[in-house]
């Protein structure tokens, strides 16, 4: 029997239209979900099951009473904990931000309140979205469904698990150099980073500004796609927003792609990518092949450099983004008052910041201050362009590149975490997107020995229709559509 | 200072102009009113530095800046970029400010403008290296001096309001024509009405100095424009008897010290602040294309500089008198209003940039804080033509306008100020004059001094009231037949 | 990756890490500053790669999205009840935000 918890958003939503399920059902059974599996996941850090409850209630009271509901209604959503929910602690992971209350909600937060969808809660992430294995948190890691001696991905680790493992239906990540699509791709589900510029970062808590982006997280393409309606478009509060008018990503999904050509990224594919994550992807091209146009592979030569250039550029804003975390105005503040302002402030960051966040903000304050400015975060800008030139060239012959998302399967925990640049390391195959600003999806391609493994499709700028309708071909064709992990 | 010594003195100045007349912050919707307004109540998540707020630029602040820089004949850029200046302190919100650059390839909002400065008919124009838009920081409050002060408290009303940034090239000779200068910008900016200068802390202004081709010196702290002189005038002195001891001035920033009047060296983390620019991802550049900039010239107000030719031409008024009305707006405004109510430009000029200049500055007030009205000094001007009163009665009667705002009649009756014409009042008077000073009468008859004393006596006796020319008349008819009678 | 104890240049000493940090305002322990500047040596020379490829007259990209001009009427918008401006402060004198000293 299937529980409501393991159905999929669009199924939920037909359920409660047609009044076999109510929103309450839908809430409770996420909850008891919650309390079977949360201990053993931990991809919480607040839960707020009481107000969950009372929202699916007055959802199924405007139901009963014959009056419109949101596309969202009964459906549960996880927030990433670096999005502002009013009135709910917003931690980043972070002892910095242990007890910080926002007084306003993020954007795409009150979009997705406004469809009536159900904010049950914050998940779990690495400290300040740093990191690639939500091992960074001050509040402990959170485990992969799959395997729960490995690690989820990060910086998202907690949204993806979630949604994984029912914990949610639909979740809310941030993707800056991969935090979106990697935990997408470790716990086998469905993760996009919207092109720079569609949703709104107001009340996403800044990292790196230039790359960021804030993306859903579902069990399949369809239901990445409905939480993407809802959350993209323009935003007067973020300047940096494109104005291109409301979309329904869902409606043209199903439109075929034979027509589409797809390019295959030959540095994706580079030195030290592990064989399985190689064999299931060729794989999924396979079935591309014969799905699409065809399949072709490109070499994109820039790609190479853009893990360092996407390192300098994301400390070096990293640097001035976390510089207002003083323990002045909100967060923690060391408590010895005897000290001047500087020596306060230099104790707060020390004691308020993990070890990651401390090692990126020194070494961005490094890379932009005087005599090391044009060497690094300069160049790293040219690099940039040289990225985004190359992609600019590989969609004048093809209309999707495609690769995968992860050098590696899911690792175990604690296996990396000692060596940051190992860790850097994983991230090779997403930064690249980030520098460039493009679309790109997650979707799940296979398992090897039991680890999930995530295709990446890439698409150009404001083409996520196209990379939707790739990917949801792709899930029909190799039928991993809602597999679930095997979690009691 | 010698002509030589001029010569070795090089000031110029970095102003920070508050755009007093927008109604929201620079990047965010907060009223900018934020004077006397309970502490941390003109403030939103953005100018708090919320974490996970973004900027908003505010346009007519970048309008206004073109204006300004516009109005002083500066180079407007094509494209200009807003950047991070990165600092700690705890008047800062985000520990970057939002402001903008003229190094590592920025280019601010403006560059390479001219304003000129008039000192006893001599006219100095001083470059204006650029002109750049940034936020206010927000405004510290100290238990006592700043240095043993226990601790701070932050309101962050004012933090974001939005500041034109003005430097000038070291092309300042004075500290005097420094102290015509920021008069000069002051009345330029309230022309263009983008700012009202007489705001408490409306004006801010850094100087740099040096010497004899030494090194530069910074002076920070300066409250008002009479300090910048004050300020100047100290250093200068204090560098040259360095100068005269053999000993050489190091370049440093230095605090002025208002109450002890005195400049000191600031504990210098100079090689500290690395302010780490970067331009500002959160905001897209600007693009300023000719015809904004044309249509912005096109409905720039009067300038100061044309207002002063249009006095000299329409009112008649000597171009000295001219550039004192127009050297503060609010002069001006009144002098104008004035000249619709009363056709004598001319004598309306003497009395606004005479006794009622000498008044207000008396009472160390801007004739915006005073209480006197166009109406008011117009209606004296009448007083004076009816013979009402004499000119001497119409200081007095000035100098209660501008303190209390009572109508001239008023005053003049209040205080029995009227003009005494009245031939009855004025006999029984000279009368008594006569008795009080009979050596006086008889020498009258032949000495013309000794009717001036007894005309004088008269007229101390009225406390000026007595018309005068009457007085004379009155006074020599009784002497007359007094020679009669005695013949 | 070079190993630990190739002999490479070294990209950053310890009195720059211990620079960076005071710009940082990041205290360090006498006793990490050893292992941090390691650590982050080794992570600039792994971003010296950079360094291999062609960059003359490549201009760099500070926006991925090509707009300009975006602006905001200049019309007030709703400001924040002090009480909840300072609710997140853990020091507050009043309705003041309460700093340390500044000497």
């Amino acid at each position: 029997m299937t529980e409501l918890y393991e159905l999929t958003a669009s199924e939920i939503a037909r359920l409660i239209a047609s009044g076999k399920a109510t929103a309450e059902e839908c809430v409770d059974s996420v909850i008891e979900r919650i309390h079977a599996v949360e201990r053993k996941v931990h991809a919480y850090i607040t839960l707020d099951e009481e107000g969950a409850r009372q929202k699916a209630r007055q959802i199924d009271q405007r139901i009963k009473e014959k009056k419109p509901v949101g596309r969202l209604a009964g459906i549960v959503v996880a927030i990433k904990d670096n999005m502002c929910v009013q009135g709910t602690r917003t931690t980043c992971s972070s002892h910095m931000l242990e007890n910080f209350i926002p007084p306003y909600d993020a954007t795409v937060v009150e979009r997705i309140k406004r469809a009536d969808g159900i904010v049950i809660g914050k998940t779990n992430m690495d400290e300040f979205a740093m990191g690639t294995s939500t091992e960074n948190s001050h509040f402990g890691p959170t485990y992969n469904p799959w395997d729960l001696t490995r690690v989820p991905g990060g910086s998202s680790g907690g949204s993806a698990a979630a949604v994984a493992c029912g914990e949610a239906i639909l979740a809310l990540g941030s993707d800056t150099g991969g935090s979106v699509r990697c935990p997408a791709s470790f716990c086998s589900i469905v993760g996009l980073k919207p092109t720079y510029g569609l949703v709104s970062r107001y009340g996403l808590i800044a990292y790196a500004n230039s790359l960021e982006q804030i993306g859903p997280l579902a069990k399949t393409v369809e239901d990445c796609a409905t939480l993407l309606t809802v959350i993209a478009g323009h935003d007067e509060r973020d300047c940096t927003t494109a104005n291109l008018g409301v979309k329904d990503y869902k409606s043209h999904l199903k439109k075929p792609i034979l027509k589409v050509r797809v390019g295959v990224v030959k540095e994706l594919f580079g030195e030290g990518t592990h064989e399985g994550v190689t064999k299931t992807v060729m794989r999924g091209v396979d079935t591309l092949e014969d799905i699409t146009y065809g399949c072709e592979e490109i070499s994109l030569p820039s790609l190479e450099y853009s893990l360092p250039a996407y390192y300098l550029i994301a400390m070096s804003e990293a640097s001035s983004n976390l510089a207002r975390y003083d323990g002045l105005r909100y967060g923690y503040r060391a408590p010895d008052e005897s000290l001047e302002w500087d020596d306060t402030y230099s104790k707060t960051r020390k004691r308020g910041f993990g070890a990651e966040v401390r090692r990126r903000v020194i070494l961005g304050s490094f890379a932009l201050s005087a005599g090391y400015y044009d060497r690094y975060y300069v160049k790293a800008l040219q690099v940039r362009t040289l990225v985004r030139r190359d992609f600019e060239r590989a969609f004048s012959r093809f209309d999707v590149l495609v690769g995968p998302t992860m050098p590696l399967p899911p690792f175990k925990v604690g296996e990396k975490i000692k060596d940051p640049l190992e860790l850097y390391m994983c991230d090779v195959d997403t930064v690249p997107v980030n520098l460039a600003g493009l679309p790109a999806i997650s979707t799940p391609c296979g398992f090897f020995e039991g680890l999930p493994i995530g295709m990446q499709i890439i698409g150009r700028p404001f083409a996520e229709e196209l990379i939707l309708r790739v990917a949801n071909a792709f899930e029909k064709s190799s039928r991993l559509e809602a597999t679930s992990p095997p979690l009691r | 200072m010698s002509t030589m010594e001029k010569a070795q003195v090089k000031i110029g100045l970095e102003v920070h102009c508050q755009l007093t007349n927008l109604k929201t912050k620079l990047f965010c919707g907060c009223p900018s009113d934020y004077r006397g307004k309970e502490p941390n109540t003109t403030v939103c998540p953005i100018c708090l530095g919320i974490p996970g707020t973004l900027p908003r630029p505010n346009q007519k602040a970048v309008e206004d800046a073109i204006m300004v820089a516009e109005a002083l004949s500066s180079q407007i850029s094509e494209e200009t970029v807003f950047y991070r200046k990165n600092y700690y302190y705890p008047d800062m919100s985000k520990n970057f400010q939002i402001s903008q650059y003229d190094g590592g390839g920025g280019v601010p909002i403006a560059a390479s403008g001219t304003i000129s400065v008039e000192e006893n008919g001599t006219k100095i124009t001083v470059r204006i290296r650029r002109l750049q838009l940034e936020e206010d920081p927000a405004r510290l409050v100290h238990l006592g001096a700043i240095d043993t002060s226990p601790y701070t408290l932050v309101d962050y009303n004012r933090a974001g309001i939005a500041l034109l940034e003005i430097v000038t090239e070291p092309d300042l000779t004075s500290p005097k024509e420094a102290r015509l200068l920021l008069q000069k910008l002051r009345s330029i900016l309230e022309h263009l009405g983008v700012s009202d200068g007489s705001l408490e802390g409306a004006m801010r202004c850094d100087a740099n100095i040096s010497l004899a081709g030494g090194a530069r010196t910074e002076i920070k702290n300066i409250s008002s424009f009479k300090e910048v002189e004050r300020a100047l005038n100290f250093e200068i002195m204090r560098q040259r008897s360095l100068l005269a001891r053999g000993l050489k001035t190091g370049q440093e920033t230095r605090h002025w010290d208002e109450t002890r009047r005195t400049t000191i060296t600031l504990r210098t983390k100079e090689e500290e602040q690395d302010y780490r620019y970067f331009p500002e991802p959160d905001l897209t550049p600007i693009r300023i294309p000719a015809e904004t900039i044309e249509s912005i010239r096109r409905r720039m107000p009067e300038l100061p500089d044309a207002r002063k030719d249009r006095f000299v031409k329409q009112y008649g008024l000597p171009p000295s008198s001219a550039s004192v009305l127009t050297s503060e707006k609010a002069l001006a405004d009144f002098f104008e209003k004035c000249t619709h109510l009363y056709s004598n430009a001319r004598q309306i000029c003497n009395w606004v940039t005479t006794d009622l200049l000498r008044c207000l500055h008396g009472q160390s007030i801007e004739i915006g804080e005073s209480k006197i009205t166009p109406a008011n000094l117009v209606e004296m001007l009448k007083m004076i033509d009816e013979g009402v009163i004499s000119g001497k009665i119409g200081k007095k009667i000035l100098h209660e306008m501008v303190k209390t705002g009572s109508s001239p009649r008023d005053i003049a009756r209040r205080h029995g100020l009227v003009r005494i014409s009245e031939h009855e009042v004025l006999d029984k008077l000279i009368e008594s004059v006569f008795r009080e000073f009979p050596n006086a009468v008889r020498d009258a008859q032949t000495d013309e001094k000794a009717v001036h004393y007894l005309v004088g006596q008269l007229m101390k006796k009225t406390e000026g009231r007595a018309d005068p020319q009457l007085a004379n008349k009155l006074i020599r008819e009784r002497l007359r037949s007094h020679a009669q009678q005695v013949d | 990756m070079p190993e630990p104890h190739e002999k490479r240049t070294r990209r950053i000493t310890i009195n720059e890490v211990e620079h960076a940090a005071v710009l940082a305002k990041i205290e360090l322990a006498e006793d990490e500053k050893t292992q941090l500047t390691e650590q982050l040596d080794r992570m600039l020379d792994y971003f010296h790669k950079i360094d291999q490829i062609h960059l003359t007259d490549v201009p760099p990209t500070h926006h991925v999205i090509e707009l300009v001009n975006v602006f905001r009427d200049d019309s007030p918008q709703r400001t924040l009840p002090r009480k909840k401006a300072l609710s997140n402060a853990s020091k507050v004198e009043g309705n003041f935000f309460k700093a340390p000293r500044i000497v």
